[in-house]
Protein backbone atom coordinates (compact mmCIF):
# COMPACT_ATOMS: atom_id res chain seq x y z
CA UNK A 1 0.00 0.00 0.00
CA UNK A 2 1.25 3.20 -0.97
CA UNK A 3 -1.11 5.57 1.10
CA UNK A 4 -0.55 5.63 4.85
CA UNK A 5 -3.56 3.58 6.43
CA UNK A 6 -6.74 5.87 7.65
CA UNK A 7 -7.56 3.53 10.58
CA UNK A 8 -5.12 0.71 11.94
CA UNK A 9 -5.73 -2.17 14.13
CA UNK A 10 -2.92 -2.93 15.86
CA UNK A 11 -2.73 -6.45 18.10
CA UNK A 12 -6.54 -5.55 18.98
CA UNK A 13 -8.42 -8.23 21.39
CA UNK A 14 -11.88 -8.09 21.79
CA UNK A 15 -13.69 -9.73 25.45
CA UNK A 16 -17.51 -10.63 26.13
CA UNK A 17 -17.10 -10.92 30.10
CA UNK A 18 -14.30 -12.70 30.13
CA UNK A 19 -14.66 -14.71 26.24
CA UNK A 20 -12.35 -13.69 23.91
CA UNK A 21 -14.43 -12.78 20.61
CA UNK A 22 -11.28 -11.24 18.25
CA UNK A 23 -7.63 -12.34 18.62
CA UNK A 24 -4.64 -10.57 17.79
CA UNK A 25 -6.55 -8.78 14.62
CA UNK A 26 -4.31 -6.50 12.88
CA UNK A 27 -5.50 -4.39 9.87
CA UNK A 28 -4.98 -1.50 7.81
CA UNK A 29 -7.82 0.42 6.46
CA UNK A 30 -6.47 2.53 3.61
CA UNK A 31 -8.09 5.72 2.75
CA UNK A 32 -11.14 6.71 0.67
CA UNK A 33 -11.64 3.37 -0.37
CA UNK A 34 -14.22 0.45 0.55
CA UNK A 35 -12.77 -2.68 2.83
CA UNK A 36 -15.23 -5.17 3.26
CA UNK A 37 -15.26 -7.53 6.20
CA UNK A 38 -16.80 -11.15 6.04
CA UNK A 39 -16.89 -14.19 7.88
CA UNK A 40 -19.82 -16.66 9.24
CA UNK A 41 -21.69 -15.28 12.02
CA UNK A 42 -19.95 -15.24 14.79
CA UNK A 43 -16.94 -14.68 13.58
CA UNK A 44 -16.34 -11.35 15.30
CA UNK A 45 -16.82 -9.19 12.78
CA UNK A 46 -19.68 -6.57 13.89
CA UNK A 47 -17.47 -6.73 17.40
CA UNK A 48 -14.31 -5.47 15.01
CA UNK A 49 -16.44 -2.38 13.47
CA UNK A 50 -18.01 -1.92 16.67
CA UNK A 51 -14.30 -1.47 18.13
CA UNK A 52 -13.26 1.02 15.61
CA UNK A 53 -15.65 4.00 16.98
CA UNK A 54 -15.57 2.54 20.02
CA UNK A 55 -19.07 1.41 20.62
CA UNK A 56 -17.91 -1.98 21.51
CA UNK A 57 -17.32 -1.16 25.30
CA UNK A 58 -21.01 0.31 25.75
CA UNK A 59 -21.83 -3.54 26.25
CA UNK A 60 -22.03 -3.78 29.51
CA UNK A 61 -19.01 -6.55 30.54
CA UNK A 62 -17.05 -5.95 27.18
CA UNK A 63 -13.82 -4.63 26.94
CA UNK A 64 -10.99 -4.41 24.09
CA UNK A 65 -6.79 -4.18 24.52
CA UNK A 66 -4.49 -3.30 21.63
CA UNK A 67 -3.99 -0.45 19.52
CA UNK A 68 -6.42 1.53 17.01
CA UNK A 69 -4.92 4.42 15.29
CA UNK A 70 -6.88 6.50 13.15
CA UNK A 71 -4.60 8.68 11.27
CA UNK A 72 -1.70 7.73 13.36
CA UNK A 73 -3.29 8.71 16.76
CA UNK A 74 -4.38 6.00 19.41
CA UNK A 75 -8.05 5.95 19.40
CA UNK A 76 -8.03 4.06 23.03
CA UNK A 77 -5.81 7.08 24.13
CA UNK A 78 -6.02 8.42 27.86
CA UNK A 79 -7.05 11.67 26.14
CA UNK A 80 -9.36 11.03 23.43
CA UNK A 81 -12.85 11.34 24.09
CA UNK A 82 -14.97 8.66 22.60
CA UNK A 83 -18.00 11.07 22.46
CA UNK A 84 -15.58 13.16 19.62
CA UNK A 85 -13.92 9.71 18.09
CA UNK A 86 -17.74 8.72 16.98
CA UNK A 87 -17.97 12.52 15.67
CA UNK A 88 -15.09 11.75 13.31
CA UNK A 89 -16.17 7.79 12.74
CA UNK A 90 -19.47 7.26 12.21
CA UNK A 91 -21.93 4.03 12.01
CA UNK A 92 -24.61 2.55 10.17
CA UNK A 93 -26.44 0.02 11.67
CA UNK A 94 -28.14 -3.39 10.05
CA UNK A 95 -31.97 -2.27 10.88
CA UNK A 96 -32.82 1.16 9.48
CA UNK A 97 -33.02 3.10 12.97
CA UNK A 98 -34.70 6.55 12.21
CA UNK A 99 -35.44 8.31 15.33
CA UNK A 100 -39.19 7.68 15.39
CA UNK A 101 -40.74 10.76 16.83
CA UNK A 102 -38.45 13.01 14.53
CA UNK A 103 -39.57 14.13 10.81
CA UNK A 104 -37.05 13.44 7.68
CA UNK A 105 -35.21 16.59 7.93
CA UNK A 106 -34.91 16.80 11.87
CA UNK A 107 -33.54 13.09 11.84
CA UNK A 108 -30.51 14.37 9.00
CA UNK A 109 -30.34 17.47 11.78
CA UNK A 110 -30.13 15.17 14.63
CA UNK A 111 -26.21 15.18 14.39
CA UNK A 112 -26.04 18.27 14.08
CA UNK A 113 -28.20 20.03 16.98
CA UNK A 114 -27.73 17.48 19.45
CA UNK A 115 -23.55 18.53 19.61
CA UNK A 116 -24.59 22.10 19.02
CA UNK A 117 -22.59 22.55 15.59
CA UNK A 118 -23.62 25.88 14.02
CA UNK A 119 -23.80 26.32 10.62
CA UNK A 120 -27.09 26.38 7.79
CA UNK A 121 -28.44 22.96 8.76
CA UNK A 122 -31.02 23.41 5.72
CA UNK A 123 -27.85 23.31 3.18
CA UNK A 124 -26.61 20.72 5.35
CA UNK A 125 -29.10 18.26 5.40
CA UNK A 126 -29.66 19.10 1.66
CA UNK A 127 -26.46 17.75 0.80
CA UNK A 128 -26.20 15.15 3.46
CA UNK A 129 -29.81 13.85 1.72
CA UNK A 130 -28.27 13.98 -1.96
CA UNK A 131 -25.36 12.39 -1.02
CA UNK A 132 -27.80 9.67 0.43
CA UNK A 133 -29.26 9.59 -3.07
CA UNK A 134 -32.54 10.49 -1.06
CA UNK A 135 -33.36 14.35 -1.82
CA UNK A 136 -35.30 13.93 -4.81
CA UNK A 137 -38.17 11.19 -3.05
CA UNK A 138 -38.26 13.69 -0.09
CA UNK A 139 -37.31 16.85 -0.98
CA UNK A 140 -41.71 17.63 -0.84
CA UNK A 141 -42.51 15.84 2.54
CA UNK A 142 -38.78 16.60 4.88
CA UNK A 143 -41.86 17.59 7.73
CA UNK A 144 -43.35 14.27 7.40
CA UNK A 145 -42.58 11.47 10.08
CA UNK A 146 -39.50 9.47 9.15
CA UNK A 147 -41.39 6.33 9.61
CA UNK A 148 -43.31 6.85 6.58
CA UNK A 149 -40.50 5.87 4.43
CA UNK A 150 -39.86 2.61 3.01
CA UNK A 151 -36.87 0.42 4.47
CA UNK A 152 -34.78 1.46 2.07
CA UNK A 153 -35.52 4.93 2.07
CA UNK A 154 -35.12 4.84 5.82
CA UNK A 155 -31.97 3.24 5.27
CA UNK A 156 -30.53 6.00 3.13
CA UNK A 157 -32.03 8.47 5.93
CA UNK A 158 -29.97 6.81 8.17
CA UNK A 159 -26.89 6.95 6.29
CA UNK A 160 -27.57 11.02 5.70
CA UNK A 161 -27.74 11.21 9.51
CA UNK A 162 -24.37 9.69 9.84
CA UNK A 163 -22.88 12.13 7.04
CA UNK A 164 -24.26 15.39 8.54
CA UNK A 165 -21.67 15.51 10.87
CA UNK A 166 -19.57 15.15 8.71
CA UNK A 167 -17.29 12.15 9.58
CA UNK A 168 -13.85 10.63 8.16
CA UNK A 169 -14.78 7.12 8.55
CA UNK A 170 -17.65 5.66 7.87
CA UNK A 171 -18.53 2.53 9.19
CA UNK A 172 -21.46 -0.19 7.80
CA UNK A 173 -22.74 -3.02 9.45
CA UNK A 174 -24.72 -5.18 7.67
CA UNK A 175 -26.35 -2.11 5.99
CA UNK A 176 -27.94 -4.09 3.78
CA UNK A 177 -29.52 -7.62 5.30
CA UNK A 178 -33.14 -6.06 6.25
CA UNK A 179 -33.36 -4.86 2.41
CA UNK A 180 -34.52 -6.19 -0.68
CA UNK A 181 -32.57 -6.66 -3.84
CA UNK A 182 -33.51 -3.33 -5.53
CA UNK A 183 -33.13 -1.15 -2.29
CA UNK A 184 -29.78 -3.23 -2.16
CA UNK A 185 -28.86 -2.35 -5.14
CA UNK A 186 -29.43 1.47 -4.21
CA UNK A 187 -26.89 1.13 -1.37
CA UNK A 188 -24.18 0.06 -2.95
CA UNK A 189 -24.60 2.00 -5.66
CA UNK A 190 -24.17 4.76 -2.70
CA UNK A 191 -21.16 3.14 -1.41
CA UNK A 192 -19.35 3.37 -4.74
CA UNK A 193 -20.14 7.08 -4.61
CA UNK A 194 -19.25 7.86 -1.11
CA UNK A 195 -15.87 6.33 -1.16
CA UNK A 196 -14.75 9.55 -3.45
CA UNK A 197 -15.18 11.26 0.28
CA UNK A 198 -15.21 8.80 2.72
CA UNK A 199 -13.51 5.66 4.36
CA UNK A 200 -15.51 3.43 4.06
CA UNK A 201 -15.79 -0.11 6.49
CA UNK A 202 -18.54 -2.83 5.90
CA UNK A 203 -19.50 -5.64 7.13
CA UNK A 204 -21.79 -8.32 5.33
CA UNK A 205 -22.78 -11.82 4.90
CA UNK A 206 -23.00 -11.30 1.45
CA UNK A 207 -20.07 -12.39 -0.32
CA UNK A 208 -21.49 -11.12 -3.78
CA UNK A 209 -21.85 -8.04 -2.08
CA UNK A 210 -18.37 -7.75 -0.98
CA UNK A 211 -16.75 -8.44 -3.84
CA UNK A 212 -18.92 -5.97 -5.90
CA UNK A 213 -18.48 -3.08 -3.63
CA UNK A 214 -15.12 -3.23 -2.02
CA UNK A 215 -11.32 -2.89 -3.02
CA UNK A 216 -10.03 -4.85 -0.19
CA UNK A 217 -11.56 -8.25 1.82
CA UNK A 218 -10.54 -9.35 4.97
CA UNK A 219 -11.52 -12.81 5.85
CA UNK A 220 -12.40 -13.34 9.70
CA UNK A 221 -13.40 -16.47 11.38
CA UNK A 222 -13.58 -17.72 14.78
CA UNK A 223 -12.26 -14.48 16.49
CA UNK A 224 -9.26 -14.70 14.07
CA UNK A 225 -8.16 -12.58 10.87
CA UNK A 226 -7.75 -15.08 8.27
CA UNK A 227 -6.36 -13.14 5.49
CA UNK A 228 -6.70 -9.66 4.21
CA UNK A 229 -6.06 -9.04 0.33
CA UNK A 230 -7.03 -6.96 -2.59
CA UNK A 231 -10.88 -8.29 -3.23
CA UNK A 232 -10.25 -9.65 -6.50
CA UNK A 233 -7.05 -11.78 -5.10
CA UNK A 234 -9.31 -12.92 -1.74
CA UNK A 235 -11.85 -14.33 -4.29
CA UNK A 236 -10.05 -15.77 -7.12
CA UNK A 237 -6.74 -16.52 -5.42
CA UNK A 238 -6.69 -16.72 -1.34
CA UNK A 239 -3.68 -18.08 0.03
CA UNK A 240 -4.72 -19.74 3.24
CA UNK A 241 -7.47 -22.90 2.54
CA UNK A 242 -10.13 -21.69 4.94
CA UNK A 243 -10.60 -18.74 2.76
CA UNK A 244 -10.94 -20.53 -0.32
CA UNK A 245 -13.58 -22.76 1.37
CA UNK A 246 -15.17 -19.93 2.73
CA UNK A 247 -15.44 -17.63 -0.64
CA UNK A 248 -16.34 -20.65 -3.04
CA UNK A 249 -19.14 -21.90 -0.15
CA UNK A 250 -17.69 -24.59 0.69
CA UNK A 251 -19.05 -23.85 4.74
CA UNK A 252 -20.82 -20.48 6.09
CA UNK B 1 -77.08 -36.90 22.30
CA UNK B 2 -74.66 -38.93 24.89
CA UNK B 3 -74.94 -37.91 28.39
CA UNK B 4 -71.50 -36.61 29.20
CA UNK B 5 -72.54 -33.83 26.19
CA UNK B 6 -75.50 -32.73 27.91
CA UNK B 7 -73.21 -32.51 31.06
CA UNK B 8 -70.66 -30.59 29.48
CA UNK B 9 -73.26 -28.19 28.05
CA UNK B 10 -75.13 -27.76 31.37
CA UNK B 11 -72.11 -26.80 32.95
CA UNK B 12 -70.67 -24.29 30.41
CA UNK B 13 -73.99 -22.81 30.86
CA UNK B 14 -73.54 -22.32 34.59
CA UNK B 15 -69.83 -21.32 34.28
CA UNK B 16 -70.95 -18.59 31.89
CA UNK B 17 -73.53 -17.73 34.26
CA UNK B 18 -71.96 -17.44 37.39
CA UNK B 19 -69.02 -15.56 35.92
CA UNK B 20 -71.71 -13.05 34.50
CA UNK B 21 -73.03 -12.88 37.87
CA UNK B 22 -69.63 -11.98 39.58
CA UNK B 23 -69.23 -9.16 36.69
CA UNK B 24 -72.89 -8.18 37.97
CA UNK B 25 -71.76 -7.85 41.65
CA UNK B 26 -68.18 -5.60 40.78
CA UNK B 27 -70.15 -2.83 39.43
CA UNK B 28 -73.00 -2.73 41.52
CA UNK B 29 -70.30 -0.44 44.02
CA UNK B 30 -69.14 1.16 40.78
CA UNK B 31 -72.90 1.90 39.60
CA UNK B 32 -74.47 3.12 43.07
CA UNK B 33 -71.37 5.38 43.64
CA UNK B 34 -72.01 6.88 40.58
CA UNK B 35 -75.43 7.09 41.38
CA UNK B 36 -75.32 8.22 44.95
CA UNK B 37 -73.25 10.75 43.85
CA UNK B 38 -75.12 12.15 41.03
CA UNK B 39 -78.55 12.12 42.69
CA UNK B 40 -77.51 14.09 45.71
CA UNK B 41 -74.28 15.97 44.12
CA UNK B 42 -76.05 17.46 41.39
CA UNK B 43 -78.59 19.44 42.90
CA UNK B 44 -76.05 21.58 44.31
CA UNK B 45 -74.04 22.56 40.94
CA UNK B 46 -74.03 25.76 40.02
CA UNK B 47 -71.27 28.85 38.74
CA UNK B 48 -71.02 30.44 42.10
CA UNK B 49 -70.11 26.52 43.88
CA UNK B 50 -66.96 26.65 41.76
CA UNK B 51 -66.18 30.03 42.24
CA UNK B 52 -67.29 31.24 45.57
CA UNK B 53 -65.90 31.16 48.97
CA UNK B 54 -67.57 28.68 51.47
CA UNK B 55 -70.08 30.22 54.23
CA UNK B 56 -70.61 29.80 57.83
CA UNK B 57 -73.07 27.17 58.88
CA UNK B 58 -76.40 28.47 58.40
CA UNK B 59 -75.56 31.16 56.00
CA UNK B 60 -77.09 29.64 52.41
CA UNK B 61 -74.86 29.81 48.86
CA UNK B 62 -71.20 30.32 49.11
CA UNK B 63 -69.18 27.54 47.20
CA UNK B 64 -65.71 25.56 47.26
CA UNK B 65 -63.97 27.90 44.92
CA UNK B 66 -61.15 28.08 47.45
CA UNK B 67 -60.77 24.45 47.71
CA UNK B 68 -60.93 23.36 43.80
CA UNK B 69 -58.10 25.89 43.62
CA UNK B 70 -56.25 24.44 46.48
CA UNK B 71 -56.37 21.02 45.26
CA UNK B 72 -55.25 22.24 41.75
CA UNK B 73 -52.78 24.27 43.46
CA UNK B 74 -51.09 21.54 46.05
CA UNK B 75 -51.16 18.90 43.17
CA UNK B 76 -49.11 21.41 40.84
CA UNK B 77 -46.28 21.93 43.29
CA UNK B 78 -46.86 18.31 43.89
CA UNK B 79 -45.89 18.15 40.35
CA UNK B 80 -43.00 20.52 40.57
CA UNK B 81 -41.07 18.28 43.39
CA UNK B 82 -42.33 14.51 42.43
CA UNK B 83 -42.04 14.85 38.66
CA UNK B 84 -38.04 15.26 38.02
CA UNK B 85 -37.28 13.07 41.10
CA UNK B 86 -39.77 10.79 39.69
CA UNK B 87 -39.11 10.50 36.07
CA UNK B 88 -35.69 10.92 36.99
CA UNK B 89 -34.92 8.34 39.25
CA UNK B 90 -36.95 5.93 36.26
CA UNK B 91 -34.69 7.28 33.29
CA UNK B 92 -31.76 5.93 36.02
CA UNK B 93 -33.18 3.23 36.57
CA UNK B 94 -33.62 2.18 33.21
CA UNK B 95 -30.01 3.04 32.14
CA UNK B 96 -28.50 2.22 35.12
CA UNK B 97 -30.50 0.16 36.89
CA UNK B 98 -28.71 -3.42 36.80
CA UNK B 99 -25.97 -2.37 39.26
CA UNK B 100 -26.37 -2.86 42.78
CA UNK B 101 -27.61 0.94 43.64
CA UNK B 102 -29.97 0.27 41.04
CA UNK B 103 -31.55 -2.75 42.73
CA UNK B 104 -31.46 -0.50 45.93
CA UNK B 105 -33.53 1.88 44.64
CA UNK B 106 -36.25 -0.66 42.91
CA UNK B 107 -36.51 -2.52 45.85
CA UNK B 108 -37.15 1.10 48.02
CA UNK B 109 -39.55 2.30 45.23
CA UNK B 110 -41.13 -1.31 45.43
CA UNK B 111 -41.84 -0.97 49.10
CA UNK B 112 -42.71 2.64 49.28
CA UNK B 113 -45.36 2.08 46.73
CA UNK B 114 -46.90 0.32 49.26
CA UNK B 115 -46.64 2.67 52.52
CA UNK B 116 -50.23 3.99 53.21
CA UNK B 117 -50.38 7.00 52.35
CA UNK B 118 -51.55 8.27 55.74
CA UNK B 119 -48.01 7.18 56.85
CA UNK B 120 -46.45 9.67 54.18
CA UNK B 121 -48.62 12.20 55.83
CA UNK B 122 -46.90 11.87 59.37
CA UNK B 123 -44.04 11.75 57.74
CA UNK B 124 -44.58 14.90 55.98
CA UNK B 125 -45.71 16.76 59.27
CA UNK B 126 -42.75 15.62 60.99
CA UNK B 127 -40.56 16.71 58.72
CA UNK B 128 -41.78 20.00 57.52
CA UNK B 129 -44.96 21.04 59.66
CA UNK B 130 -43.00 20.53 62.98
CA UNK B 131 -40.08 22.72 62.35
CA UNK B 132 -42.25 25.25 60.22
CA UNK B 133 -44.53 25.22 63.54
CA UNK B 134 -47.58 25.74 61.04
CA UNK B 135 -49.34 23.69 58.23
CA UNK B 136 -48.45 24.72 54.83
CA UNK B 137 -48.94 24.21 51.13
CA UNK B 138 -45.64 23.20 50.98
CA UNK B 139 -46.42 20.45 53.53
CA UNK B 140 -49.26 18.73 51.74
CA UNK B 141 -47.19 18.82 48.65
CA UNK B 142 -44.21 17.44 49.54
CA UNK B 143 -46.56 14.50 51.17
CA UNK B 144 -48.25 14.09 47.94
CA UNK B 145 -44.65 14.14 45.73
CA UNK B 146 -43.43 11.57 48.02
CA UNK B 147 -46.63 9.31 46.79
CA UNK B 148 -46.59 9.99 43.08
CA UNK B 149 -42.87 9.09 42.71
CA UNK B 150 -42.06 5.51 43.16
CA UNK B 151 -44.90 4.80 40.93
CA UNK B 152 -44.06 7.49 38.69
CA UNK B 153 -40.39 5.91 38.87
CA UNK B 154 -41.19 2.55 38.27
CA UNK B 155 -43.40 3.36 35.19
CA UNK B 156 -40.69 5.59 33.61
CA UNK B 157 -38.32 2.74 33.93
CA UNK B 158 -40.41 0.21 32.17
CA UNK B 159 -41.45 3.12 29.27
CA UNK B 160 -37.72 3.67 29.01
CA UNK B 161 -36.61 0.34 28.45
CA UNK B 162 -39.59 -0.28 25.56
CA UNK B 163 -37.38 2.48 23.60
CA UNK B 164 -35.10 0.32 21.27
CA UNK B 165 -31.86 0.06 21.67
CA UNK B 166 -30.90 0.98 18.19
CA UNK B 167 -32.00 4.33 18.85
CA UNK B 168 -29.43 4.56 21.64
CA UNK B 169 -26.48 3.71 19.59
CA UNK B 170 -27.89 5.64 16.55
CA UNK B 171 -27.48 8.72 18.78
CA UNK B 172 -24.14 7.61 20.47
CA UNK B 173 -22.32 6.74 16.94
CA UNK B 174 -23.29 10.15 15.87
CA UNK B 175 -21.08 11.52 18.79
CA UNK B 176 -23.66 12.62 20.78
CA UNK B 177 -22.99 12.15 25.31
CA UNK B 178 -24.42 9.45 26.97
CA UNK B 179 -26.22 11.95 29.18
CA UNK B 180 -28.05 13.98 26.39
CA UNK B 181 -28.78 10.77 24.39
CA UNK B 182 -30.47 9.81 27.42
CA UNK B 183 -32.58 13.01 27.80
CA UNK B 184 -33.20 14.08 24.01
CA UNK B 185 -33.30 10.59 22.31
CA UNK B 186 -34.45 8.43 24.51
CA UNK B 187 -36.68 10.08 27.56
CA UNK B 188 -37.90 12.05 24.48
CA UNK B 189 -38.81 8.52 22.21
CA UNK B 190 -40.71 7.36 25.50
CA UNK B 191 -42.27 10.85 26.60
CA UNK B 192 -45.96 9.80 24.86
CA UNK B 193 -45.87 7.26 27.51
CA UNK B 194 -44.97 8.63 30.38
CA UNK B 195 -47.12 11.94 29.67
CA UNK B 196 -49.78 8.93 30.70
CA UNK B 197 -48.01 7.89 33.42
CA UNK B 198 -48.09 11.51 34.69
CA UNK B 199 -51.76 12.19 34.64
CA UNK B 200 -52.57 8.89 36.13
CA UNK B 201 -50.30 9.77 38.97
CA UNK B 202 -51.72 13.49 39.52
CA UNK B 203 -55.29 12.11 39.17
CA UNK B 204 -54.49 9.63 42.20
CA UNK B 205 -52.51 12.43 44.04
CA UNK B 206 -55.94 15.11 43.69
CA UNK B 207 -57.73 12.33 45.38
CA UNK B 208 -55.84 11.65 48.41
CA UNK B 209 -57.07 13.34 51.74
CA UNK B 210 -55.27 11.04 54.46
CA UNK B 211 -52.15 12.63 53.75
CA UNK B 212 -53.42 16.66 53.23
CA UNK B 213 -55.28 16.33 56.74
CA UNK B 214 -52.49 17.20 58.94
CA UNK B 215 -50.09 18.48 56.63
CA UNK B 216 -51.98 21.74 54.23
CA UNK B 217 -54.59 21.46 56.75
CA UNK B 218 -57.34 23.45 55.41
CA UNK B 219 -58.43 27.23 54.41
CA UNK B 220 -61.49 28.99 54.81
CA UNK B 221 -60.51 31.42 52.49
CA UNK B 222 -58.32 31.58 48.85
CA UNK B 223 -54.59 30.61 49.58
CA UNK B 224 -51.59 30.64 47.18
CA UNK B 225 -48.82 30.84 49.45
CA UNK B 226 -46.92 27.79 50.04
CA UNK B 227 -46.07 28.42 53.76
CA UNK B 228 -49.61 29.11 54.59
CA UNK B 229 -52.50 26.38 55.19
CA UNK B 230 -54.38 25.18 52.07
CA UNK B 231 -58.00 23.99 51.10
CA UNK B 232 -58.36 21.00 49.00
CA UNK B 233 -61.40 19.66 47.52
CA UNK B 234 -60.93 16.32 49.99
CA UNK B 235 -60.18 17.60 53.24
CA UNK B 236 -63.13 20.07 52.33
CA UNK B 237 -65.60 17.08 51.73
CA UNK B 238 -64.52 15.33 54.58
CA UNK B 239 -65.16 18.40 57.21
CA UNK B 240 -68.72 19.06 55.54
CA UNK B 241 -69.68 15.30 55.48
CA UNK B 242 -68.21 15.14 59.14
CA UNK B 243 -70.25 18.20 60.29
CA UNK B 244 -73.73 17.78 61.88
CA UNK B 245 -75.52 19.85 59.84
CA UNK B 246 -78.00 18.92 56.72
CA UNK B 247 -76.48 21.94 54.44
CA UNK B 248 -72.97 21.23 54.46
CA UNK B 249 -73.63 17.28 54.16
CA UNK B 250 -75.26 18.39 50.63
CA UNK B 251 -72.44 20.59 50.31
CA UNK B 252 -70.17 17.06 50.16
CA UNK B 253 -71.53 15.76 48.09
CA UNK B 254 -71.76 17.78 45.48
CA UNK B 255 -67.91 19.08 46.09
CA UNK B 256 -67.35 14.95 45.95
CA UNK B 257 -69.15 14.83 42.44
CA UNK B 258 -66.74 17.63 41.75
CA UNK B 259 -63.65 15.35 42.39
CA UNK B 260 -65.25 13.26 40.71
CA UNK B 261 -65.48 14.82 37.70
CA UNK B 262 -61.92 16.00 37.92
CA UNK B 263 -60.25 12.93 38.70
CA UNK B 264 -62.59 10.98 36.08
CA UNK B 265 -61.33 13.29 33.26
CA UNK B 266 -57.85 13.36 34.14
CA UNK B 267 -58.19 9.40 33.93
CA UNK B 268 -59.95 9.55 30.87
CA UNK B 269 -57.44 11.58 29.03
CA UNK B 270 -54.97 9.32 30.02
CA UNK B 271 -56.70 6.79 28.32
CA UNK B 272 -57.23 8.42 25.35
CA UNK B 273 -53.41 9.64 25.05
CA UNK B 274 -52.55 6.01 25.58
CA UNK B 275 -55.06 4.79 23.20
CA UNK B 276 -54.13 6.91 20.16
CA UNK B 277 -50.40 6.45 21.33
CA UNK B 278 -51.14 2.69 20.15
CA UNK B 279 -52.86 3.44 17.69
CA UNK B 280 -49.73 5.66 15.84
CA UNK B 281 -47.69 3.33 16.33
CA UNK B 282 -49.02 0.43 14.71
Amino acid sequence: MSAPAKLTAVDLHAFFRGTEVLRDVSLEIPPLSVTAIIGPSGCGKSTFLRCLNRMHELTPGAHATGRIELDGQDVYGRDVDPVHLRRRVGMVFQRPNPFPTMSIFDNVAAGLRLNRIRGDHEASVERCLRQAALWDEVKDRLGASALGLSGGQQQRLCIARALAVEPEVLLMDEPASALDPIATAKIEDLIHELKTRYTIAIVTHNMQQAARVSDRTAFFYMGDLVEVGPTEQIFTTPREQRTEDYVTGKFG
Amino acid sequence: MSSALVRRRAVDRLMTALAAVAVAVALVPLASVLWLVVSRGAAGLSWAFFTHLPTPVGEPGGGIGNALVGTLYLVGLACLIGLPVGIGAGVYLAERGDSPIGRGIRFTADVLSGVPSIVVGVVAYGLIVVPMKRFSAIAGAVALAILMVPTLARSTEELVRLVPGALREASLALGVPEWKTSLRVVLRTALGGIVTAVLIAVARAAGETAPLLFTALNNQYWNLKPDQPTASLTVQIFNYAISPYEDWHAKAWTAALVLLLLVGSLNLLARFLSRSRLRSQR
